[in-house]
């Protein structure tokens, strides 16, 4: 695989993973538990869109690609590369929380990463989100220790919510064909590297919670190969309904 | 009774209230008063408030409020029920104040030593 190519891969990957999630995380939006964390949540949501825009803009501009929106919302579901984590359905709130508290801790690291990336547009936008991913690392932080303390039923649901999570977050980490050349170049550390650095982001904080981490077994890839669940279908049609109405009006 | 629209509010049994009905730690959120800082230096100023179970998720839920839009640097937040404030019938206590004059800084005429003094110092 070419150097060019397999960086397109990692940029895809790490855009359709964030669209995808900003879109379940949306789904939030007017039912969250309380006004504030709906705002909150929804907020976080839409930075996620923001982060999968900019990365759909490096792969135009860098790479002579399609127009963002058009890459966004009219691919077949086999041509996206988000991981299966990203395209479950929101669930309970414990379970969208647990999965906002993992991804976005794994997001945090990548692009902790591509911050000394050699390929520059990253370096840039890795700059320019990590702001954002201070406070979604922060209120994920925050309510995974209050609802961890609030009692036992609570400690619970939330034990529940990582044992149903982790196998699945392990996909975001699926090693990719044009990896080693992507070390190589110093464009990131790679997917095994990061994942190493996730654990030791986390554990403190699920320490503290009193939870216990459970053991990644049987990661769920796919994802980036193109295999995906029956969910993602179901979220495209949905996400692209009102854009496929007339894909070149002006918005 | 009616019953409320918070479920926390109606576990609290009220209509069973014999004097002896306890809120347990966690069960019913404060409110926290949210102080917004435009540029470093400036004055905090108040902007609203939140509800929130701690003090840390309430600075957390007051940045989505109140500083996810235009320029803020920094924000606060208080307790509500931390804040003492006088009683409404103690503004009797501010009512000769626009008798008191005297009391305005605003008679001083100083621009003039001011710019002069800047001038110098060029």
């Amino acid at each position: 695989m070419q150097l060019q190519q397999a960086i397109q891969e990692l940029i895809t990957k790490m855009a359709d993973d964030e669209l995808v999630i900003g879109h379940r995380n949306s789904e939030w939006t007017g039912l969250g538990p309380v006004m504030e964390e709906d705002i909150a949540f929804s907020s976080m949501a839409q930075d996620k869109i923001g982060h999968a825009w900019a990365l759909y803009r490096i792969l135009q501009e860098s790479f002579g690609g399609t127009d963002p929106d058009q890459f966004a919302f009219l691919r077949n579901a086999r041509d996206y590369r988000c991981c299966h984590f990203a395209e479950m359905p929101i669930g309970s709130y414990e379970f969208s929380l647990m999965r906002h508290f993992l991804f976005d801790h794994a997001e945090t690291v990548r692009y902790q990463s591509l911050s000394g990336s050699s390929f520059t547009p990253l370096q840039h936008l890795a700059g320019k989100v990590k702001g954002e991913l201070k406070y979604h690392t922060l209120h994920a932080d925050a309510w995974i220790i209050q609802l961890c303390t609030a009692g036992k039923d609570s400690r619970r649901r939330m034990q529940t919510a990582l044992d149903d999570c982790f196998q699945l977050a392990g996909g975001i980490f699926e090693p990719g064909e044009g990896e080693d050349l992507l070390i190589a170049e110093q464009i990131y550390p790679g997917e095994a590297a990061l994942y190493q650095q996730w654990l030791n982001n986390i554990s403190p904080v699920i320490e503290k919670a009193g939870l216990t981490l459970p053991v990644l077994t049987a990661p769920v890839y796919g994802g980036r190969k193109g295999q995906h669940t029956q969910y993602l279908q179901q979220l495209l049609e949905e996400m692209g309904e009102v854009f496929r109405l007339d894909p070149e009006a002006t918005w | 009774m009616n019953d409320s629209l918070d479920p926390r509010v109606n576990r609290l049994r009220l209509d069973k209230n014999d004097g002896s009905f306890k809120v347990e730690e966690g069960e019913n959120w404060n409110v926290f008063e949210v102080f917004h800082q435009e540029k470093r230096g400036a004055h905090h100023e108040h902007v609203g408030c939140v509800h929130a179970p701690d003090a840390s998720l309430a600075l957390i839920f007051a940045k989505e409020q109140f500083g996810r839009r235009k320029k803020c640097v920094n924000l606060w937040v208080v307790r509500s029920a931390d804040i003492l404030a006088f009683d409404l019938e103690d503004e009797d206590m501010f009512a000769n104040n626009p008798d008191k004059t005297y009391r305005d800084a605003s008679g001083f005429k100083v621009m003039d030593k001011i710019n002069k003094f800047k001038a110098q110092t060029k």
